[in-house]
């Protein structure tokens, strides 16, 4: 066996660079914490491991006029330690420190649980629904995609060979906005969702929903962004009519499996009731700004 | 390919050593450098039995390659007494039996002291939240919840 080749590219150039060298051997390196597991298990066999934590803008948060930049492999840690970050978009953060123990939030980040394809990654829904873009490089330079554009299948994206998703763009939001993301599993932590639903939403000064986007987990095999969802709130005032015609259409929209964390029935149940509450969160949290 | 030199710092030390990039900063830990402190329970990030601190965050040494530990400062259970001095929670869970077959120990101390380092007044919920990636099959957790309470509570001076 060749002995795996390791680097730490300064910037995104060069990460690129190393990428495109390896022939589609290459995987990159952020907190390890899906990488590490599926190397161990001899799932995957890079000939080449691209450590991008070097790399000052996709281990950065910056406030600028559009926004929020996140970059890809800020830790969940440090997330939850960014106060600003945390009170404009609540329902990232909070989804994304859903994510395994205190030690793994010492590492994961949010651009390796995008990355990694899973159907059930907790802060991909969160995203999702926030309107979060990504900021990507390649072989043949940058290009942004929509957070919902990235996963095509258990384990699969759209990203061409070579492409690092850089960094989140979370756009500014108007006043009276919220965001909230609620899983659902068997106990309290440590463990994957059986279901997970992000929903972020504007009211109007009189408390009308002007604006939402709703996106769940676990239900398919790619995290949905579920329009009829949003259709159910816009407009009303969150009230328990416009409730009740979100869970429907949250349940509607699942397509999941049958496993041992739950049943296809169980699962589509849950889905429109975590649709739901996620949607009362955010838009209490709304009221509140 | 030549092994990887890698220089770095291990409980206040400069420590230079060689790996591949497969191995793990449990694997050097352990392998390499003797520090058999860090114990190998899962090699999966589920069981926290090789809980370390790098620059002061708590992760599991066995999701970590050991090329990463490159300039940065490792804190590992053999570090956390002070010469023949322990700190206050190793203290404390021998006091109150916060242990039975031990394994787990290692890595209950480091993320114990990771959160008292920086909140010595947690509550009985945080504690439990912040360990809960520590895994104990003797079933031994409330003497080891206590055991971070009574310390936290000593170390504050209650």
């Amino acid at each position: 066996m060749t002995a795996i080749q390791f680097e730490t590219p300064t910037s995104v150039d060069d990460a690129v660079a190393a990428l495109a060298k390896a022939n589609g051997n290459g995987r990159v390196l952020a907190g390890g914490t899906d990488l590490l597991v599926q190397m161990r298990a001899g799932m995957v066999r890079p000939g080449l491991v691209v450590d991008v934590k070097g790399i000052s803008e996709m281990v950065s948060i910056e406030k600028t006029g559009d926004g929020f930049v996140v970059g890809a492999s800020v830790s969940g840690a440090e997330l939850g330690e960014h106060d600003e970050l945390k009170a404009a978009w609540p329902g990232v953060v909070e989804a994304m420190e859903l994510v395994g123990s205190t030690q793994i939030q010492g590492r994961a980040s949010l651009g390796g649980n995008l990355c990694n394809g899973s159907p059930a990654a907790d802060s991909v829904p969160a995203m999702i629904a926030a309107g979060g873009v990504c900021l990507i490089a390649g072989p043949n330079g940058r290009r942004e995609a929509p957070v919902e554009d990235i996963v095509t299948g258990p384990g699969k994206t759209s990203l061409a060979n070579g492409e690092i998703v850089v960094a989140f763009r979370f756009p500014n939001r108007p006043a009276h906005s919220g965001d909230a993301y609620l899983r659902f599993i068997p106990r309290t932590e440590m463990d994957i969702a059986v279901v997970g639903a992000g929903v972020s939403l504007t009211l109007d000064d009189g408390g009308t929903c002007t604006d939402a986007r709703v996106s769940l987990g676990a239900v398919a095999p790619t995290p949905l962004l579920v329009a009829d969802g949003a259709k159910a709130l816009i407009g009303s005032k969150i009230d328990d009519g416009a409730l009740e015609k979100l869970a429907a259409a949250a349940s509607a929209a699942c397509n999941p499996i049958d496993d041992k964390r739950g049943t296809i029935e169980y699962r589509t149940q849950v889905a429109g009731v975590l649709a739901r509450r996620a949607a009362q969160i955010a838009a209490d949290r709304a009221r509140s700004n | 390919m030549a092994r990887h030199h890698v220089s770095t710092t291990v409980n206040g030390e400069p420590v230079d050593f060689l790996c591949e990039t497969q191995q793990t900063l449990l694997d050097v830990l352990r392998d390499e450098l003797r520090l058999t402190g860090s114990k190998e329970g899962c090699s999966s990030g589920d069981c926290g039995a090789c809980s370390v601190t790098i620059d002061g965050r708590l992760v599991c040494s066995c999701l970590v390659l050991g090329v990463e530990a490159e300039g940065h400062e490792i804190e590992t259970i053999e570090g956390m007494a002070e010469g023949e001095a322990l700190h206050p929670l190793q203290q404390k869970f021998l006091e109150e039996a916060a242990l039975q077959c031990g394994f787990c120990t290692p890595g209950f101390l480091v993320a114990g002291k990771a959160l008292l380092d920086r909140n010595l007044n947690p509550t009985e919920t945080e504690v439990r939240y912040w360990l809960a990636g520590n895994l104990c099959r003797c079933t031994g957790y409330d003497k080891i919840v206590r055991a971070v309470m009574d310390t936290a509570a000593e170390m504050r001076g209650a």
